[in-house]
């Protein structure tokens, strides 16, 4: 049988307010245990809550963003269960009057078309703090520093098909929180974090299987691997005559093993109810309007003037605006050396690449958009060939200064000079007689290619500085001059 | 209320009812859910949710971080702390 998969998403997303959600507590990420829980995040008796304006200014735009009705008139509810990270016993959050309502996003597939994924809801809510389970005696720790972080829950409804459609999404909030500025897409530190809403149906089939949920994915890779586990283990549980249980599961991205987070408990019940701590949070059409004209530059924006004025490809725009960091380095490149395109190409290839590699975000490349502009303008102007840009390149990455520094340095330059490069290629013709004798026995078609063969041996006596045209130019004459 | 639906609460709320005052807490719930029904019963045709008793809207706080980092004197009412981290039972799910 032919199976569909359906995936639906919720996702969590940090919001980069310097304070907390309901107190004055810092929110910076990497401090001391529980140096940043006040007593309001403590649950100290007596406390009461006290509400970040710019949590609900960060919702909004986000609700703008993707085209949501806004909540003029949200409430908190609170969710009530016992978990020590969550010292109130409650999670205050949002469940009937959300911030924001029904929207949609775009995604791009992999064929070019595009689809849209529609928004249920988005919800403001309280992050709880971290359980650390190494052995304390037999005892558990707890660091309330994240207690109280303001999150977005995003909820998708089940729109995606395949885990491809589900990454492509994910990536699309990735990329549309971290433009508008509201999120520091910081995945490994938990800044967004991925709830995935899993199950098949024949295809063709209109009712959905039952679902499970595999929590706290944060990577896009785990979020896909976890995806393709799941799908076939529901495939294979069903075809062997079993039936997929509605439940919670866990991935483990070192094992690549997934496993169900078996409650003893009886179903969880939250007995949701307003929180009267808090009042309802009221927004006025003005207020919402001037927060709608002060939004940046979202990414689909970016990407059609990409195409625009860069005369870049949809898949190139698309890779080079996804990220507001890459946009930047990527725009500053250009306007330093006014070539869109070995820009587009040097930040997509060699630049993309050492990022992964060192695992690095842009915003802490050590060659900068200047310098890279530097390199970029002398291989226009023939100063140095490809092949050696990326020699250059790999030593500014080292921390080596500029490209001209390191060019006059090294002594990189390419070799231009004509009388000097005859001289090498018709050493190399004499020193290789049976390539020559193999090149003039060839067809005419084939002889061009066959050419390509003495380049080498000329790079090889120039130490690669030969200018690629030139020296071309010097063998296509010398060998013709022997037929 | 049943016995079983006092022993769900019970675990829900993390608290302890000792099977001699199981039927008293039954009946005294009970007692409060009736008057509940006796609310549910009026004519709400037309009139919103209430999310609070007060008629009020909730002011806003300013983005600043005000708070300053007090976990000594925190921690010195905490049962048991350990490098900086408030020690409890282990709880794995």
């Amino acid at each position: 049988m032919e199976w569909e998969t359906v995936i639906g998403l919720e996702v969590h997303v940090q919001l980069a307010t310097n304070s907390k959600i309901f107190s004055g507590a810092s929110t910076a990420y990497g401090a001391a245990p529980n140096t940043q829980a006040c007593a309001i995040d403590l649950a100290l008796p007596g406390t009461l809550p006290s509400p970040n304006e710019q949590a609900f200014r960060y919702a909004i735009m986000f609700g703008l963003a993707i085209d949501a009705e806004i909540g003029k008139r949200s409430v908190f509810e609170r969710k009530n269960y016992f978990y020590p990270d969550l010292p109130k016993g409650y999670q205050t959050t949002q469940l009937e009057s959300p911030i924001v309502g029904r929207g949609h996003v775009e995604i791009l597939l992999a064929d070019g078309s595009s689809k849209s994924i529609r928004i249920h809801h988005a919800h403001l809510e309280e992050d709880a703090g971290k359980s650390l389970h190494e052995d304390f005696h037999g005892m558990s720790g707890i660091d309330l520093n994240r207690a109280g972080t303001p999150l977005i829950e995003i909820v998708s409804e089940p729109d995606m098909r395949n885990s491809a459609e589900a990454v492509a999404f994910a990536r699309k909030l990735h990329s549309i929180v971290t433009s508008l500025g509201i999120c520091d897409g910081e995945m490994s530190q938990g800044s967004m974090r991925f709830d995935v809403n899993v199950s098949v149906r024949p295809k063709g089939s209109e009712e959905f299987g039952t679902r499970t949920e595999t929590k706290n994915l944060n990577s896009f890779k785990f979020m896909e691997e976890a995806i393709a586990l799941e799908v076939e283990r529901q495939i294979e549980l069903i075809e062997d005559g079993g039936k997929v249980i509605q439940e919670t599961r866990l991935y483990n991205g070192d094992t690549r093993t997934a496993r169900s987070m078996r409650s003893k408990e009886e179903a969880n019940d939250y007995r949701y109810f307003p929180c009267p701590d808090l009042l309802p949070v009221v927004f006025e059409d003005d207020y919402i309007d001037s927060i709608r004209q002060q939004l940046p530059e979202l990414p689909d924006a970016r990407q059609q003037r990409f195409m625009d004025s860069y005369k870049l490809s949809a898949y190139d725009a698309d890779i080079l605006s996804a990220d507001a960091d890459t946009a930047r380095f990527f725009e500053a490149t250009v306007a330093a050396c006014q070539d869109a395109k070995l820009a587009a190409n040097w930040v997509m290839g060699e630049v993309s690449a050492h990022l992964n590699n060192d695992e690095k975000s842009i915003r802490d490349c050590p060659v900068s958009a200047e310098h890279l502009a530097g390199l970029i303008n002398r291989i226009k102007d023939n100063t140095i060939s490809n092949k050696i840009a990326k020699q250059v390149f790999e030593s500014m990455w080292q921390g080596e200064c500029d490209a001209d520094t390191i060019i006059e340095a090294k002594g990189l330059k390419q070799m231009s000079d004509s009388g000097e490069l005859e001289k090498i290629v018709a050493d190399v013709i004499a020193a290789n007689p049976a390539m020559v004798e193999d090149w003039l026995a060839a067809d005419e078609s084939k002889r061009k290619k066959k050419m390509g063969g003495f380049m080498g041996p000329i790079m090889k006596a120039t130490k690669g500085q030969a200018n690629p045209g030139l020296a071309n130019q010097i063998l296509s004459k010398k060998l013709n001059a022997l037929l | 209320m049943d016995r079983s639906e006092i022993a769900k609460l019970a675990q829900l709320a993390r608290i302890e009812i000792s099977s001699s005052t199981v039927d008293e807490v039954a009946k005294s719930i009970g007692d409060v859910l009736a008057l509940v029904d006796q609310l549910q019963a009026a004519d709400t045709e037309g009139v919103a949710p209430m999310a609070h008793p007060l008629d009020a809207v909730q002011t806003l706080r300013a983005d600043v971080v005000s708070e300053s980092d007090q976990r000594e004197l925190f921690q010195s009412i905490a049962p048991a702390a350990e490098q900086g981290l408030y020690l409890v039972p282990k709880v794995i799910e």
